[in-house]
This record gives structure tokens, C-alpha cells and sequence, in this order.
């Protein structure tokens, strides 16, 4: 039995400041600029000269704690104990000592923790649990990232892209990932309708919570002795009937798969935020490899690195020579599916006589 | 199963190779402290080679007095794989910005390590961090460990989500305000609606220093707080010529690269039309010794962002052009209590706020939370004429 009168409840974070390397406590707020040392590498500056050093490495997100001791560990070797992860799941190294910086870039190469992700690179990918713990993933999530990073090394390592590029993977369209702004999406998709297990539907659901959860009012009150009923041609398996009531399952191993998306970014440099719009509407999950998400996706890099000014990311490429030579360029099908026909659809048609030829 | 007390798992494996680092090895590495990775590797190789997942939907559990924190999780195949027949997540909420010291980090992975599967996510994708896999009988005692370690529970359900802000003031010269503070503090603020979902769906706060967004605060925040300023660049002319000395074209990579096209650059002396410029990023980010973002910092509040479920895809809205830095925690807790008041008579099952202001239309929205119309909420006004005039005005 617990102790109740010694539970301790919403006590919140803890507070970050105890966290912070004492050169960034005593220059905090005061940061006057900073440098690329190389790929992975940042310096940056003080108003009163400081200067803490960032180290940057991959990791797969997924970490058992062997890993994090092993952070632990260079972390007190070469920066007193301190480090941080970053948005996108990198770890980095704080340290005030430029000397430290080799010798630890060494030991997480060694250790087989790529080091870069900074400037015109591939950062790594933010994604979601896939088969590895979520119940709802039409793909795997950690697999993919593995495969199309292990084909992509090179460009984290490396600071040679146009512009910055941001690879983002959702397993389902629940987006836990939020894909959707990102210069590369990719994302897990059912294609099928669910399967009404309408002896479980009264059981476990609430059934008007069930009815109401459909976007499209694909969902009815049942007929001839069922709970309820799909409208099979209205579903766009967004899954949610399948969040508020389990009896209601989407897994399909032959028609789950993968959808790609381009040119979405959240910075507002340049050119507001963008959504990603659809590049390949479906391909299959072929585990444990991936080959073809992989080609597809080092295909766009490859074609935009060669093609888009500096500073241009993807959208930006794409706006500038249109969405025709886009699809022309990559090689890629354009397909009825790629025309929107949900609720703000006329907002992605072209409304004008300016074309190119 | 068991082959020499190591499962063949041949498909998974092939994640073994390769330059990327392998999540495959991390859970093989922590099978060394937690056999229930074994069938975790197991169960994911059975999924290879059906193409499809072999989690059930979450049950409800959790910790006493807490509506979230933990996310029930529970395999479809226990009698194979009988060490994660219950495998939950617990998400604890992070420090600000992601900081750590190893000591506070081992501390995590000894309370791990005695109660659960050695694995985690660093971090969950709003944030937390995940402990990933534990029976239920050993939520209670995590959590016991875990609040006399200092930290607590993250967010889950229809509830305040935890949190979340970039790097801030700690590490970068560009944010405008102190991002890491403010999220500490809104998070605080709310411990109550965080553990105890009191909401008709989500909520999330999301702090980034400036408007290049690094913790995508316009594209997966319900409310986006992003930093900016109101006066003039800072800008050092010497910097500015060392820059274009090392190669960088003022002209093409600065000026017309600029979305207002406000810069000018006369071979020898960078001007900028600070009235007519955007606060984009772009000229600072490509030049960070010369330019600066200007001393009146604060940030732009905007509402509504979400991801795909239900009606699509939203980014947020601008309901507060500028709030000083100063006024920026006050000013958030006041609009959050607003919105909050109208969300939660409003708001349908699963709604988010950027949903319920597309059923209700903004200006509605604007009456129910008490802010006036103004031009910098909208990228044009309305093209159509179907107006609801209001009683009152008309004549």
C-alpha cells in the first residue's frame, strides 16, 4: 500500500536552471552571435567574450539507458556533466573548452553517433513509435528513419544542401509527429475502412461518441440487427472512429503503407510557414528495409540538392519552378489523388492563366 | 522460441548495419538490464513479418489522483509475448529546453531500470520524456521514485499538454524572450489541468525565441507563443562588410532574399527599412555577427494550430501581434482563461481550438474572448459579401 500522506503530487518540472552549464547560467540572455566550427559543430558568443561550444549527435530517439549513461559518461569526461537534447532528438555537448571538442566528436563517432545536423544539413528525423509500441500505426516509424538515414548519412554529416532540410515520419494520421509543415513527410496511411467487430461496438464504445467522431458522417446508427454501420465509400480511414472505439480496426498488412509529402517548413525566414502537399500518395511497407520509401526519398533530396538555389528550402524550389516540372524533375506520377477534394480543396487549384511551358 | 536464450529475430536484425544509429541495438543493449526487451524484440519481428502492429488500444491506467501521464499499452499476443502482456508509457515532463546534467540523468535511468524496460524516448514528440514499457503494478512505485527524484508526470488526454520551448535565452542570440522561463512557469501555472484532463480535447503551449520556430510552435501549438521585436535590426557594419569579404553576396543572398524587399546594399553599406520589414529571420540568420534582432523584444501570440484529425490541418492564427517581453507570462495566463471559458462551453467532443474558430467563424470567437478585430489578424479581409450584420449596426 502506498503512504499517502507522504505522496508527493504536482510538483511540475524541475527547474531547468540547476541544469545549465555555469558558463551559460552567467551569460544567459546575453548571447551575441555565434559560429559554425563545422558540421555539429557551434560556437557561441558572449556580450562578456564567454564562449560554450555545442556539440551535436544522432541519436535513433529510441535510447535504452546503457545509452544515456554512456552520454552521462562523455558528458562528465569533456563538459562537467552537462548536455541537452535538442527539438528534433539530437543530444548535444555544452562544453566552455574548444580542445574537448575533438577528442569528444571522436568518441561518439567511434561509438557509432554520427555528428552534425546543423546548418544546411539533414537533421534528424522527427518520428513517432510505429509497430514498436503504438496501436494504431499504419507502418513502422523507427525501421523507416533507420533506413532512409542510413541512406542519408552523408547529408547529416555534411552541411552541402541549398538549404536546410527537415525530414519528419509519422506513423498514422493522428500526426503525433505533426509531419505536416516539413520539407520531407513521411507518413503511414490505411487505405481501407474499418472492420466493425459490431459485437464489441456496444461493449466498449459509446456508441453516439462513436457516430459523432466521424469527420465525413460515414458512420450511421446500425441497420438490419447491427450496432452501426460504415458508409464504406465515404471513409477516408483518418482512423479517429478507431481512437474514441477499439472495435472498430484499420490494420490491413497488404493496404497500410506510406504516403510522401514535400515542401511544408515552420521557420518564418523568407516566405511564411507552409503546409506539405502530397508528392506519392501510396507505397507498400516492405520491412524491414524499406527499399522503395528510401529510393523515394533520396530521389527529392537528390533532385532538389542539384536543383534549387542556395538558401531555397524544398517549398521554396518547388514555388519557384512550378508543380509540374516538380513532378517532370522527380519522376514521380501525378495522379488523381493528388487534386484535394476534402473540406478547404479549392485553396491548392490553380486559379490563374500563369503557366509554364 | 528460445534458441540459446536468443530469439532469432532475422528480420529486425538487418536494422543492426548501417551508419545511422540502430534503435535495434538499443533495445538489444537493454535486455541487459530487462528481459522484458526480449519479447519486445520478439513481438516486433512477429510485425516484420506481418506488416502490421501488435499493440491493443490503451486501457485506462495510471497513477492515483492523475488523469493522465500514462498511456495504457497492452500486447495483442500475450500468451507469446507473456513479459510485455502490459507494456504502458509513463511521459515525464522535461526540464525547459531539453537541459540535463548526467547526475539528473542517471538518477532517471536507476529509477528506470529498477521499475521498467530500460528503454525511453529522448524525447516523446511533444516533449516528455518516455519511459517506455513498465507492468501496472509498477506505475506507483516509478512514480513514487520519480517525485522524490524532483520531476513529475508530463500530460496526456484531453488535458494542458506539457509545455514545450526551445533553447531560448540559455544558448541563443536570437530569442527574444525568455523562452525557457515562461514555459517552466505556464506549466507550473497549470499543474492541475495538466494531470487532470478537464478539456473537450488537447492543449498545447508551445515557446519558441524567434520566428525561425524550432519547436514548431505555428504548426502544433493550440497557443504559439513566438518571439520577435518591435524596434530596428541591430546591425554592425563591420561584421557586415567581414561577411561579404568571406564571400557572402549582400545583394543576392541578403537583399533579395528579403521577403519586403526593405534591404538596399551599395557595395560598401548594408540600409534596411526597418519600417517595412517582417522580422522573417532570413538576413539575421544568414548573417548572425552583424545583424541582430532589435532591443523591444517580445512576441507574437497566435492560436489554433493542430495536426490533420479531425477537419484537416491547421496553423495558428495571430490574435496578439506584440506583447513586451515583460508582460508575456501575464498576458498568456489571461488569453488562456478565455479561451479555456469559451472552449469549454463550446467546444464539441474532441475539438480543438483551431476547430471550434473555424465552426464558429473568428470574429465570434474574437467577441467571446474580448479582443477587438485588427488588421494584423488576417492576410486579407473577406472576398465574398455574405455578411451576418449585427442587429444593432444595421439601419
Amino acid at each position: 500500500m502506498v503512504d499517502m500522506s507522504k505522496r508527493i503530487t504536482d510538483i511540475g518540472p524541475p527547474n531547468y536552471e540547476q541544469f545549465l552549464h555555469p558558463v551559460i547560467k552567467k551569460n544567459y540572455g546575453q548571447w551575441k552571435y555565434h559560429e559554425s566550427l563545422g558540421p555539429g559543430l557551434l560556437c557561441h558568443t558572449s556580450e562578456s567574450g564567454d564562449k560554450i561550444y555545442s556539440v551535436r549527435c544522432a541519436s535513433p530517439r529510441l535510447l535504452a539507458i546503457q545509452s544515456i549513461r554512456f552520454f552521462a559518461d562523455l558528458a562528465d569526461k569533456y563538459c562537467d556533466g552537462y548536455l541537452r537534447f535538442t527539438s528534433r532528438n539530437n543530444v548535444e555537448f555544452l562544453t566552455d573548452k574548444q580542445d574537448n571538442i575533438a577528442p569528444l566528436k571522436d568518441e561518439l563517432q567511434k561509438a557509432g553517433y554520427p555528428v552534425g545536423g546543423t546548418n544546411n544539413a539533414i537533421s534528424n528525423i522527427v518520428h513517432t513509435q510505429g509497430w514498436v509500441h503504438c496501436h494504431s500505426a499504419a507502418t513502422d516509424a523507427s525501421g523507416i528513419v533507420k533506413c532512409v538515414m542510413d541512406a542519408l548519412c552523408d547529408r547529416f554529416t555534411s552541411e552541402n544542401l541549398p538549404a536546410k532540410l527537415r525530414i519528419s515520419l509519422a506513423c498514422c494520421l493522428n500526426m503525433c509527429g505533426a509531419v505536416h509543415c516539413s520539407d520531407i513527410a513521411i507518413l503511414g496511411v490505411h487505405r481501407k475502412p474499418p472492420k466493425v467487430n459490431q459485437e464489441q461496438v456496444p461493449k466498449v464504445c459509446e456508441v453516439p461518441t462513436l457516430i459523432a467522431s466521424c469527420p465525413t458522417g460515414a458512420i450511421r446508427p446500425g441497420t438490419e440487427g447491427r450496432v452501426v454501420d460504415v458508409v464504406e465509400e465515404q471513409c477516408m480511414y483518418c482512423g479517429n472512429c478507431y481512437t474514441v472505439c477499439p472495435a472498430m480496426p484499420l490494420n490491413d498488412p497488404e493496404n497500410d503503407g506510406i504516403s510522401i509529402w514535400v515542401g511544408g517548413k515552420v521557420s518564418n525566414a523568407r516566405c511564411a510557414p507552409k503546409f506539405s502537399k502530397l508528392a506519392i500518395p501510396f507505397i507498400p511497407n516492405e520491412p524491414p528495409r524499406w527499399p522503395k520509401v528510401v529510393e523515394a526519398v533520396v530521389n527529392i533530396v537528390e533532385v532538389y540538392a542539384k536543383n534549387a538555389k542556395k538558401f531555397e528550402r524544398m517549398g521554396e524550389w518547388i514555388e519557384r519552378i512550378g508543380w509540374p516540372r516538380f513532378f517532370e524533375l522527380t519522376g514521380i506520377e501525378f495522379t488523381r489523388y493528388h487534386i484535394d477534394d476534402f473540406k478547404f480543396a479549392g485553396t491548392t487549384y490553380a486559379r490563374s492563366a500563369q503557366l509554364r511551358y | 522460441m528460445a534458441d540459446n536464450g536468443n530469439r532469432k529475430t532475422e528480420l529486425i536484425d538487418q536494422l543492426e548495419s548501417g551508419p545511422w544509429p540502430s534503435f535495434v541495438k538499443e533495445i538489444k543493449k537493454a535486455k541487459e538490464t530487462s528481459p522484458a526487451c526480449d519479447d519486445l524484440l520478439g513481438q516486433l519481428e512477429l510485425s516484420y513479418n506481418q506488416k502490421v502492429g501488435h499493440w491493443k488500444h490503451g486501457g485506462i491506467v495510471g497513477v492515483m489522483g492523475y488523469g493522465g501521464g500514462v498511456i495504457g499499452r497492452y500486447s495483442d499476443v500475450p500468451e507469446e509475448f507473456p513479459a510485455i502482456a502490459h507494456f504502458h508509457t509513463m511521459r515525464i515532463n522535461m526540464p525547459s529546453g531539453w537541459f540535463y546534467t548526467s547526475k539528473s540523468l542517471r538518477t532517471l535511468c536507476d529509477i528506470w531500470e529498477r521499475h521498467g524496460s530500460g528503454l525511453t524516448n529522448m524525447h516523446g514528440s511533444t516533449g516528455d520524456i518516455i519511459f517506455l514499457g513498465t507492468k501496472t503494478a509498477e506505475l506507483e512505485p516509478t512514480f513514487a521514485e520519480l517525485t522524490a527524484a524532483g520531476f513529475d508526470l508530463g500530460g496526456s488526454g484531453s488535458c494542458m499538454r506539457t509545455p514545450s520551448a526551445c533553447v531560448g535565452q540559455a544558448r541563443c542570440e536570437w530569442a527574444s524572450y525568455d523562452t525557457m522561463k515562461i514555459c517552466n512557469e505556464v506549466t507550473h501555472e497549470y499543474q492541475d489541468e495538466l494531470h487532470r484532463p478537464p478539456f473537450p480535447y488537447k492543449f498545447k503551449v508551445k515557446c519558441s525565441g524567434c520566428a525561425n520556430d524550432c519547436v514548431a510552435a505555428i504548426a502544433r501549438a493550440d497557443l504559439s507563443i513566438i518571439g520577435t521585436w518591435k524596434d530596428d535590426i541591430r546591425q554592425d557594419d563591420a561584421a557586415v562588410a567581414e561577411y561579404a569579404a568571406k564571400g557572402i553576396d549582400i545583394q543576392k543572398d541578403v537583399c533579395d532574399l528579403c521577403p519586403t524587399k526593405c534591404m538596399g546594399w551599395d557595395g560598401s553599406k548594408l540600409t534596411i527599412n526597418n519600417r517595412e520589414c517582417v522580422h522573417c529571420m532570413h538576413c539575421i540568420n544568414v548573417m548572425p555577427k552583424a545583424l541582430r534582432p532589435g532591443k523591444e523584444k517580445g512576441a507574437v501570440f497566435l492560436l489554433g494550430a493542430k495536426a490533420p484529425i479531425l477537419q484537416g490541418a491547421q496553423l495558428s492564427s495571430v490574435m496578439v501581434p506584440f506583447v513586451p517581453a515583460d508582460e508575456i507570462l501575464e498576458t498568456a495566463k489571461e488569453l488562456i482563461s478565455r479561451v479555456w471559458d469559451f472552449w469549454d462551453e463550446y467546444g464539441n467532443n474532441r475539438e480543438r481550438v483551431g476547430e471550434l474558430i473555424q465552426r464558429v467563424g473568428m470574429a465570434n470567437f474574437l467577441d467571446a474572448i474580448g479582443l477587438d478585430p485588427i488588421p494584423e489578424m488576417i492576410s486579407a479581409p473577406r472576398d465574398n459579401p455574405y455578411i451576418f450584420f449585427k442587429e444593432e449596426e444595421e439601419e
